[in-house]
């Protein structure tokens, strides 16, 4: 991917050629085909793409919680040079929690109504430490407050449907980070919210990721989201990364075909009124469905034949710049 | 064209939803969904309503429409009160105005046919022959971006985007003259909302449209936008021209709003202005500012004013309001330029 770095350290998160496969009856859906991507320490790498394009898959995959029928049918998953995908599921039950924390993109689901949320948290933190059943809860109070929700120790004691939408995300972040993982995956942490609680999300995240030198995977559908956080963008289409660069890069100068048009396509503050969007002809890629050669073809306004020939690889076209596509 | 007559127009409009019922006797809390709003929408223009999650534009949205009845004020459409109709009146009133629904999945009968679902308000409203439905039918479909072969098949076929496009159709069929697009792009990928908010301005100004167009996203609003406003726990705390609005907000609940947006643009990362603590319930709301407390806005202390449907009858478009005052601003209750 990017980074023709030097042979010393392996990178922190480093995915190779990651396949995920639900095989159905209609066909085999392949939800993630050949992802990779590396993640150094302290960066943050924005996922970005339209629904069902295979972002939370990605990360399940990397969790190896992909629900059944899926599998994860090849690739590696290598944190700090261990292969995940070939551990014991008992170590990667402490792979969970301490290695990759994630942030699930459904709040109210993943949180369990008939627990309080301190004991919930202090059970994530006892699945992986041995500490005793009050140090646990006295952790889990510090952590909302680190979380930044106001009296931890009354809110540790409510069950979550008390709780506002944006409590309940500081909630799943506590918990995501109740063992000081060293990457979190954060699958659209904020798009259930309105702005401005997106906003103090973001900034928490940010806090602490800059507290806790943490890396973080952030999976979003919001380019601004992506432009106000991310250091790297990989940018996904059906399944497939279709370009990775700087985050100054995928903004000022994208060179796939998709991304441009997405930029395009996207109302902005400030932008000319009744400018009409560009949008996007057809729909959203049905991975049951997929066309021969490039995915994107039919809604590509530079298609020309030969694009229906060839899967376009990923390749760095420019220093640290990756796309796929034969007409970059 | 924007007409500087009001087509539709609430005056002080409240609406209380009662909670709590059963246990605790007839229910003594209310939800203030709607807190004595008066707001004008001219003839051919766009209004956007934006604020955040129940702070009650839907409902707004639904008074205008009477789909709900208000607990006190007056609605009116082309300058006859909604709440006086007999109901033959209201009926007939009724295909002048639609609505538009976010969820594309949930707002269609998934047991009908594109046709019926499309046609259903002119079966209802008696017009035209079978034959002309039909044929209505076809040209809906055809000016919304559907293939012809559409009308023979069940919602479920369709892909988000084009649902959204047979709920359009479907609002369009009995030619109203108002729309209220309640969250209308919310549940599309960025792609696909791009094409319905373009078909959305085709269509407006094509058919002469006057469109209420409610959403969440102050992107997207702004972009649609003749006027906006801006509603906060059952109240508009601001509303003037789009770009005053955006350039120049004034009320600091639209700046810290506005300041709270992304923006796609790496080089312009920025600290924002954050509202602390959550947004306080429309559930028996404190009094005075519905911003509540000091804090809540960087302290500046708010009072809210209620101003009277009076200031209503100015040419709308060419004033704006703040339901804001600033003991240290020049006092401001209602319209000014
Ligand atoms: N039928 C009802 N009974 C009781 N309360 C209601 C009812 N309808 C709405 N409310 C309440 O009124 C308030 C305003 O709701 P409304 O649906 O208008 O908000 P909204 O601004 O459209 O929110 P969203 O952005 O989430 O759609 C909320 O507190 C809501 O819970
Ligand atoms: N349980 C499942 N059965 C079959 N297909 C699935 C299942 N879950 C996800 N998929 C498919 O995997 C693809 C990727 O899904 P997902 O990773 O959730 O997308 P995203 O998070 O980008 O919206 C989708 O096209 C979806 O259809
Ligand atoms: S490979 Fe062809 S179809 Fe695909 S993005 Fe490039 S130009 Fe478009
Ligand atoms: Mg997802
Ligand atoms: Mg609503």
């Amino acid at each position: 991917m990017i980074a023709a770095r030097p042979a010393a350290a392996p990178p922190l998160l480093e995915v190779r050629d990651l396949h995920t496969v639900f095989a159905l009856e209609e066909g085999a859906v392949r939800a993630v085909d050949g992802v990779s991507f590396a993640l150094e320490r302290g960066r943050v790498l924005g996922l970005v793409g339209e629904s069902g394009c295979g972002k939370t898959m990605t990360a399940l995959s990397l969790m190896r919680l992909v629900p059944p029928p899926g599998r994860i049918v090849d690739g590696q998953v290598r944190l700090e040079g261990r292969d995940l995908l070939r551990l014991p599921e008992r170590e990667m039950r402490a792979v969970r929690g301490a290695g990759l924390g994630m942030i699930f993109q459904e709040p109210m689901t993943s949180l369990n109504p008939v627990f309080t949320v301190g004991s919930q948290i202090a059970e994530a933190i006892r699945l992986h430490r041995r500490v005793s059943r009050r140090a646990a809860w006295a952790r889990a109070v510090e952590l909302l407050d680190e979380v930044g929700i106001p009296e931890p120790q009354r809110r540790a004691r409510e069950y979550p449907h008390r709780l506002s939408g944006g409590m309940r995300q500081r909630v799943m972040i506590a918990i995501a980070i109740s063992c000081e993982p060293q990457v979190l995956i954060a699958d659209e942490p904020t798009t259930a919210l309105d702005v401005t609680i997106q906003a103090e999300i973001l900034d928490l995240l940010r806090t602490l990721r800059e507290r806790h030198g943490m890396a973080v995977v952030l999976i979003t559908h919001d380019l601004g989201v992506v432009a106000e956080q991310a250091d790297e963008v990989a940018i996904m289409y059906a399944g497939r990364i279709v370009e990775h660069a700087s985050v100054l890069d995928v903004f000022e100068h994208p060179l796939h075909p998709y991304t441009q048009a997405l930029l395009r396509s996207m109302p902005s503050l400030g932008s000319e009124r009744r400018r009409r969007l560009e949008a996007i002809p057809g729909q959203v890629p049905d991975l049951l469905h997929l066309l021969s050669g490039c995915h994107f073809r039919d809604r590509c306004p530079k298609a020309i034949g030969a694009c229906a020939e060839q899967d376009p690889p990923l390749e760095e076209k420019e220093r640290q710049h990756a796309a796929a596509c034969i007409r970059v | 064209m924007i007409s500087l007559a009001p087509l539709v127009e609430v005056r002080d409009v409240h609406k209380h939803f009662p909670i709590g019922s059963g246990l605790f006797g007839r229910g003594r809390a209310r939800v203030h969904a709607v807190e004595g709003v008066s707001l004008a929408i001219c003839a051919g223009e766009t209004l956007g309503l934006v604020g955040e999650s129940g702070c009650g534009k839907s409902t707004l949205g639904r008074l205008m429409l009477r789909l709900l009845e208000p607990t006190s004020g007056d609605v009116l459409f082309d300058g006859r009160s909604l709440l006086t109709l007999a109901p033959r009146e209201l009926r007939a009133m009724r295909r002048q105005m639609q609505i538009i629904f976010q969820d594309p999945y949930g707002s269609l009968n998934p047991r009908m046919r594109v046709a019926s679902i499309v046609g259903e308000g002119l079966d209802i409203h008696r017009l035209g022959t079978r034959r002309e439905r039909r044929a209505r039918v076809a040209e809906l479909l055809e000016l919304v971006g559907l293939p012809p072969d559409a009308a023979g098949r069940y919602p479920h076929e369709f892909s988000g985007g084009q649902r959204q496009r047979i709920g359009i159709a479907r609002a369009l069929a009995v030619g109203p003259r108002f729309i209220v697009a309640d969250e209308a792009v919310s549940a599309l990928d960025v792609s696909i909302q791009a094409q319905i908010l373009n078909l959305l301005q085709d269509l407006q100004r094509r058919l002469g449209l006057t469109l209420l167009f409610i959403a969440h996203d102050l992107r997207v609003v702004e972009h649609m936008s003749d006027r906006v406003a801006i509603m906060y726990l059952g109240r508009i705390v601001e509303c003037g021209p789009r770009a005053e609005i955006y350039r120049n907000p004034r009320h600091p609940y639209t700046r810290t709003l506005l300041s709270a947006v992304p923006v796609p643009d790496p080089r312009r990362r920025k600290l924002r202005m954050a509202l602390g603590g959550d947004v306080p319930s429309p559930v028996n709301p404190p009094p005075g500012c519905a911003l509540g407390m000091p804090w809540r806005c960087a302290g500046v202390r708010l009072r809210l004013s209620r101003p009277g449907a009076a200031a209503m009858r100015s040419p709308v478009t060419s004033f704006r309001r703040r339901a804001c005052r600033r003991p240290t601003a020049r006092r401001c209750d209602g319209w000014q330029r």
